[in-house]
């Protein structure tokens, strides 16, 4: 299996210019397996510029991405989601008129098989819906529900699930929060504790940084374009990421394997 | 969780409010209008008219099922009418000719030729559905009068006729056609892969091209089979009158359309199915049926079934917010 030492996946001196500005800038970026990894900084930063080269759906002009440290083509939105890497978008990709077991296997349902073989098999697909929505803690009233009768936080939920029901080796959120309420938000929470508890690897991206204190093991800070650096969320308080983020920094990275080196805060303000 | 929810379990039941609340509002305005007509006409609540009301109701299931699919995609085909008249055209001047092969195959491709065209500039020049089938809806009706110049063609062969205006055992042709017809999109809307994807579309169409389904290909057979379906219809239709000119096309987009939305399927799609079409089928031809009985001027006609529709879709609104609030 993987080994944890090892980054699940790696971005190297990635850069993507929209006309003449450069979104990000040579960044380098690692998230190892199990992890929670946050994504803070300014609008702008260049943090949804940067999950979108990792997911696919956007085109970096230069920069290598390697999976379990070998280099993969992540050209298109499918070739991520053949290397496991599954994007839950702030504006989710879900299909109100459908049911949550339609939502969940949106795309890939599963056939009867024999005869029966043009036909949906209905059944296992809600028994599926609700096995993993039963592992992940999620409740719903039923499989059978319209997502459009849901609530923001059970429709973020559907989402995810159908993300880690795929088998995703990284499953990347793009603000799971943006738009919910306080409850709603922390049972979108809830589940990435779940999911963090479970060895799910995730990236984040949020702008709460108690949050990101409460949830993640490392943040990254995004400004302008470059990365400010990586912190290990144990080893750091709140104000040094808002320093990153107001200020900037040299682009260091606090990796995992240094798990006692003092923090090095030298590009702070 | 901290959002609480004594349930442990989930069970699969869904809550069936929206579809009950649904089919109610439906069943009570047929059983109202067969109450009512009963009353105000002696020669409603019989059997020989109830079969009328039946084969007119199966002519225009047909003529709105595939317009049925294209709405469920957030689409609208307004060229069904015109379309569903050249094909006929075509096919007729085979047929006349005793052709019936030649003539069956000619009108069901034309339809499926104009619904392809619809279809392509839609799914992949992304011209809006209502510009691109109103520009085939005088294409089609001017390539009729080209074709037609003027002329009726009649005379089929009584073989081609029974489609239309014979009967198979104790059963009307026409009615057997739209049952069968029925219960094939049933089964393809509900239980495959390609009713899910046009489901999924008229949902959301940018959640159905990210989870990987061929959107653009699908939305394009959308109309393909609208168009082919028009023109099967086109071919029953002339079955059963006999003979056809270039106008046979001319006022049917009004009663197809009234008979989707009649039949409770959203037109900003995803929302609704076949069974709402066929209902609202049988809705419209009871209005069409009560109207003739009680000698309503045909204009009067045309008007009532404008304001019918624009009725049911306001109904449709307030009912499904209705639910909304609730749930």
């Amino acid at each position: 299996m993987t080994n944890p030492s090892v980054p699940l996946i790696e971005l190297r001196g990635a850069t993507k210019k929209y006309g003449g500005v450069k979104a990000i800038d040579n960044v380098n970026f690692t998230v190892y397996p199990g992890e929670v990894h946050a994504l803070c900084g300014d609008n702008a930063a260049g943090k949804s510029t940067l999950i979108k080269c990792l997911a696919g759906a956007v085109k970096r002009d230069t920069g290598d991405i390697l999976i379990n440290g070998k280099s993969v083509q992540i050209q298109s939105p499918r070739d991520a989601k053949r290397h496991g890497i599954e994007t839950v978008y702030q504006d989710l990709a879900l299909a109100d008129n459908l049911n949550v077991a339609a939502n969940l296997f949106l795309g890939r349902e599963v056939m009867r098989s024999g005869f029966a073989r043009i036909f949906i098999n209905h059944g296992f697909m809600e028994d599926e819906a609700a096995t993993v929505l039963k592992r992940l803690k999620i409740r719903l009233p039923s499989v059978r529900q319209k997502v459009h009768n849901m609530s923001g936080g059970q429709r973020q939920c559907v989402a995810i699930a159908r993300a880690v029901y795929f088998n995703a080796q990284l499953i990347i959120l793009d603000e799971p929060t943006a738009a919910l309420g306080v409850k709603e938000t922390e049972m979108v929470f809830d589940l990435v504790r779940e999911m963090r508890d479970q060895g799910h690897t995730v990236i984040m991206i949020s702008h709460n940084l108690n949050h990101v204190f409460d949830l993640c093991d490392r943040v990254t800070v995004m400004k302008t374009g470059v990365r400010a650096g990586t912190l290990k969320v144990r080893e750091a308080t709140q104000d040094d990421v808002v320093k990153l983020i107001m200020a900037g920094g040299r682009d260091f990275d606090q990796s995992r394997d240094a798990l006692h080196s003092a923090p090095d805060l030298a590009g702070c303000a | 969780m901290t959002v609480a929810n004594s349930q442990e379990t989930m069970p699969a039941k869904a809550p069936l409010s929206e579809n009950v609340t649904w089919l109610l509002s439906r069943m009570t305005a047929l059983a109202t209008l067969i109450v009512a007509l009963s009353f105000a006409s002696p020669y409603f609540f019989q059997t020989g008219n109830f079969v009328n009301i039946l084969k007119q109701a199966s002519f225009q299931f047909l003529m709105s099922s595939g317009l049925t699919i294209v709405v469920l995609t957030a689409g609208i085909d307004l060229s069904i009418g015109a379309v569903l008249g050249l094909a006929a055209c075509v096919g007729a001047s085979f047929l006349a000719n005793g052709q019936i092969f030649y003539g069956v195959g000619s009108a069901l491709l034309v339809g499926f030729t104009c619904g392809l065209v619809n279809g392509s500039l839609i799914a992949y020049l992304r011209i809006p559905s209502f510009i691109a089938t109103y520009g085939m809806l005088w294409i089609a009706v001017g390539l009729s009068f080209v074709f037609m110049d003027g002329q009726v063609i009649y005379g089929f062969p009584e073989s081609f006729r029974v489609m239309g205006s014979g009967f198979i055992g104790p059963i009307p042709t026409p009615i057997l056609i739209a049952a069968i017809l029925l219960i094939i999109m049933v089964i393809t809307l509900n239980h495959t892969k390609l009713g899910r994807t046009l489901y999924a579309i008229g949902g959301n169409r940018n959640a159905a091209r990210l989870s990987g389904m061929p959107v653009k290909f699908w939305e394009m057979m959308a109309y393909g089979i609208s168009g082919l379906l028009a023109g099967f219809a086109g071919l029953v239709i002339i079955a059963r009158t006999g003979a056809v000119d270039a106008g046979v096309g001319n006022d049917l987009l009004l009663p197809t359309i009234a008979a989707v939305v009649l039949g409770g399927t959203s037109l900003m799609g995803g929302r609704g199915g076949i069974v709402g079409t066929a209902i609202g089928a049988l809705i419209l031809a009871i209005i069409l049926n009560g109207m003739n009985l009680l000698g309503v001027d045909t204009y009067w006609q045309i008007g009532v079934l404008g304001s019918v529709t624009v009725l049911a879709v306001l109904a449709d609104d307030k009912i499904s917010k209705h639910i909304d609030m609730r749930g």
